[in-house]
C-alpha cells in the first residue's frame, strides 16, 4: 500500500511539504516510547504516535520509517518540522485520536508483521 | 568499502535535547559514506542512539569516541554521571529510572540497553556510582565467514 493512498483515504494532513509520498508502507506500529519503537517497528512502517518531541525524527530516520501519524491534531514545533523535511520524514496527522486511526489502517489492510 | 582507520570523539552535553542525537547521526553518515552496507548501518545507528541518549538523559557530559576500520566500529562512551548501581538490573527489559519529564519526551522504556544488546556484536557496560558508566561496543563491518 503506498503512503499517498492512506492519505487519501483516511483523508490525513501533510505537514512536511515537498516530501516522496509514493512510499511503499509495509506496516505500522503505535507507541509512544521512542525506544519502544526503536525495538519493534520496522522499515516501512508509518508509526502513530502523540508524541511530539524533537526526537521523533531521530527514530524515524533510524528506522527508516515511511512516515510518522501523529494523532489528535498533535502541532509540531517550527524547528521538528524542518528537521523532519531535512530527514525526508513525512509528518502527517489526524484529528482523530490513536485508536480510531490505528482501527482505519487496520481496515484498510495494514498489519504489525 | 573504503580502506584505512577512522576515528575521533564527540562531545556530549547532559540535559541539552535540542542536540540530542547529532553524535549518533554523524556516525551513521560516516559508515554510509564508507559503503557500509544498509543493514549494518541501521543496527549501528539504533546502538549509538540509545547510548547517546542514556549519556544525554543520565549524565552531566559525556565522551564517545569512535574508531572505524575495514572490518569493524567501535564505540566507547564515557560519561560523568550518577553511575549505574545494579548493571544486570538496568539491562532488564522494562527496567527504567526515568523522571517524569524525561518520560514525557518519549523515553523510559527501560528498552534502550536491551536494544543496544540485540543490535551489537559485543557490549560491556563499567560503572562506578557517583562517578559514571562507560558503555563499549562493536559491530563487525564485514559479512560472517
Ligand atoms: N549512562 C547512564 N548513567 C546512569 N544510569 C544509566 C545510564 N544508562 C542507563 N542507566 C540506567 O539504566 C536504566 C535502563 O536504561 P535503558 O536505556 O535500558 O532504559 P531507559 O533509558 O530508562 O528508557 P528507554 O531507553 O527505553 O527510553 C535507566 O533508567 C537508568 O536507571
Ligand atoms: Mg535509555
Amino acid at each position: 500500500m503506498k503512503l499517498k493512498d492512506i492519505i487519501d483515504t483516511l483523508e490525513l494532513q501533510v505537514m512536511t511539504p515537498g516530501l516522496n509520498l509514493d512510499t511503499e508502507v509495509t506496516g505500522g506500529y503505535a507507541s509512544d516510547l521512542l525506544s519502544d519503537v526503536i525495538g519493534h517497528a520496522k522499515e516501512g512502517f508509518v508509526w502513530i504516535t502523540f508524541q511530539v518531541h524533537l526526537n521523533i525524527i531521530a527514530v524515524a530516520s533510524l528506522k527508516g520509517l515511511a512516515a510518522i501519524i501523529l494523532v489528535n491534531s498533535r502541532a509540531l514545533d517550527e524547528a521538528t518540522l524542518k528537521r523532519a523535511i531535512a530527514e525526508g520524514i513525512p509528518i502527517i496527522t489526524s484529528p482523530l485520536p490513536a485508536f480510531e486511526v490505528v482501527g482505519r489502517l487496520y481496515t484498510l489492510g495494514l498489519r504489525c508483521p | 568499502m573504503t580502506g584505512g582507520a577512522d576515528e575521533g570523539v564527540y562531545f556530549i552535553t547532559g540535559k541539552d535535547f535540542t542536540n540530542a542525537g547529532a553524535a549518533s547521526s554523524s556516525l551513521k553518515k560516516l559508515l554510509e559514506d564508507r559503503g557500509v552496507p544498509a543493514d549494518i548501518v541501521r543496527r549501528f545507528s539504533i546502538a549509538a542512539f540509545e547510548a547517546e541518549m542514556n549519556a544525554i538523559i543520565y549524565a552531566v557530559a559525556g565522551m564517545m569516541r569512535y574508531s572505524i576500520t575495514r572490518d569493524m566500529v567501535k564505540v566507547t562512551l564515557q560519561d560523568m554521571g550518577p553511575g549505574i548501581p545494579d548493571i544486570s538490573l538496568a539491562m532488564t527489559e522494562g527496567y527504567s529510572t526515568a523522571p517524569d519529564y524525561i518520560r514525557e519526551m518519549g523515553f523510559g522504556s527501560g528498552m534502550g540497553l536491551p536494544n543496544i544488546k540485540k543490535n551489537v556484536d559485543h557490549m560491556t557496560i563499567t560503572s562506578v556510582v557517583g562517578e559514571g558508566t562507560t558503555l563499549e561496543f562493536d559491530i563487525a563491518l564485514s559479512p560472517s565467514p
